[in-house]
């Protein structure tokens, strides 16, 4: 009976940490198309865009499947709730990364603010990075590990703050830059955005691996943002 | 060797407890120790599971609380009720079990009238009056969510009645000595799961007035209607904690195993 759970569970766990590769693969691809006014690139990405909620379709089918027949308790219970919810949080990240690919076909003007794409290349090697760490814990459960990501979206707030500062000045010191940077204040903010989807998953694994349930809230948050 | 090391058990407040054991140990024939040291508190309106493998402890333990393994078995230690030792040979332990009922896993009514099954304790007490005897009828049929099902027919043969019926029976017949604790073994594992539900509801019904402690080897139903849950393995208690806790988040690896089904 175990034996028959923990084989399905071993299914949805791959398939749970192949959803989250191809959404940082996707986070990746939506930002540097935005960066290189690459709209084929986006164009591409948004005709897949079904890929993700159907995947994060399948993974609830699954888990609920497992909820209603298995009727895990304890560790195992804890591991499908966290998949559950945490499906969720890949799901948003994946939609966030999307809004990116639609900003870059839907830019227009050229003057562009380099000081600000360098933040946002900087914000999506953070946010990635943390998304890998953040399944690494995951599938290690180390706890440390999630809260040490968490700790982490205290920079991507920070570098949020400043490209917005940043966007208003360059639009004050050449007007004619105001239509891109519209966009810009769009994708910081999608990408401020994954860093508290990611913040949520780092909750869920602490709560796969200890079982409490905490608000990781970045303390410097509401003062921020 | 396994460690059987308690890794949690739980305690409350001297004022909210109906009955606790200290130390309580069950020796059959004198040798084979079946029960090791057992010290658990129950609170007051509340149900508590005893979930463990076969050979556990826990029906041992559950049958000692209201002494009814006196026969079988040497049991040593202290069981609390409201401030008296009930583990002493001085105590009637008829008087106790008016206090501390018991339900079996088999329903198991007199071969009598469902009338007759609730009254046949209070008249063989000396109670005589009808009036008051109908009332207790009405009152314990009720109290177990019988009554609407039987009113008409409580003259009739209480082995006529379904599975679940007379189970919900035997219920009320603990109920009409109005004892503050009920023992139940395993009460519905002789059910269908329609029977189990109504008497899953009933005993979540009674929790209000009487403090239930439950034998059971349905880890769903312990999970679905108790306050606590004590697990028991080779004769020891190894975790005592609020459901939920233990149910999500046990403290013991054996624990945790037991519950998820991957034992041994």
């Amino acid at each position: 009976m175990h034996e028959i759970f923990l084989d399905e569970l071993k299914k949805l766990n791959t398939q749970f940490m192949e959803m989250g590769v191809f959404v940082n693969d996707n986070i990746d691809d939506a930002t540097r198309a935005f960066v290189d006014h690459n709209k084929e690139k986006a164009k591409s990405m948004v005709d897949d865009e079904e890929k993700i909620p159907s995947e994060s379709i399948d993974i609830q089918k699954q888990a609920l499947k497992l909820m209603a027949l298995q009727q895990p308790v304890a560790t195992d219970f804890r591991v499908v709730i966290s998949i559950l919810k945490a499906t969720t949080d890949l799901e948003r990240i994946g939609e966030n990364a999307m809004s990116i690919a639609l900003e870059t076909i839907r830019v227009k003007g050229n003057p562009r603010i380099p000081e600000v794409e360098e933040i946002i290349s900087n914000m999506t090697h953070n946010v990635r990075h943390m998304l890998i760490q953040v399944l690494t814990a995951y599938v290690q459960d180390d706890e440390k590990m999630a809260r040490d990501v968490a700790s982490r979206d205290s920079i991507i707030d920070h570098d949020y703050v400043r490209a917005r500062q940043l966007i208003v000045d360059g639009i004050e010191g050449d007007p004619s830059r105001a239509m891109a940077s519209s966009s810009y204040f769009v994708v910081t903010r999608l990408l401020e955005r994954i860093g508290d989807h990611i913040v949520n998953l780092a909750s869920w694994v602490i709560y796969k691996t200890t079982g409490e349930l905490e608000e990781l809230s970045n303390p410097t948050e509401n003062l921020t943002i | 060797m396994q460690d059987l090391k308690p890794s949690y058990i739980k305690t409350f407040a001297k004022d909210d407890l109906e009955l606790s054991t200290k130390d309580l140990r069950v020796l059959y024939g004198g040798k084979v120790q079946k029960l090791f040291d057992a010290s658990l508190q129950f609170k007051e309106h509340t149900i508590t599971a005893l979930i463990g493998a076969s050979g556990s402890g826990k029906s041992t333990f559950l049958r000692s609380l209201n002494r009814m393994n006196d026969r079988v078995a040497k049991i040593n230690g202290e069981i609390w009720f409201h401030g008296l030792d009930v583990n002493q040979p001085n105590i009637n332990v008829y008087e106790l079990r008016k206090n501390i009922g018991m339900v079996f896993q088999r329903p198991n009514p007199f071969p009598k009238s469902i009338r007759e099954n609730i009254v046949y304790a209070l008249k063989a007490d000396g109670q005589n009056d009808k009036n008051e005897l109908d009332r207790i009828v009405e009152e314990s049929l009720r109290a177990a969510a019988l009554w609407d099902e039987v009113k008409d027919k409580l003259d009739k043969s209480a082995l006529a009645l379904s599975g679940g019926q007379q189970q919900r029976l035997c219920i009320a017949r603990a109920l009409a000595v109005k004892p503050e604790v009920l023992l139940l073994d395993e009460p519905a594992s002789a059910l269908d799961p329609v029977s189990t539900s109504k008497l899953e509801d009933t005993l979540k019904q009674l929790r209000s007035r009487y403090t239930m402690i439950m034998v059971t080897h349905n880890m769903q139903q312990a999970s679905r209607i108790s306050d606590y849950t004590a697990f028991f393995h080779l004769g020891h208690v190894i975790e005592y904690n609020s459901t939920a806790e233990i149910f999500t988040n046990p403290k013991g690896k054996i624990t945790e195993d037991y519950i998820q089904g991957s034992f041994g």
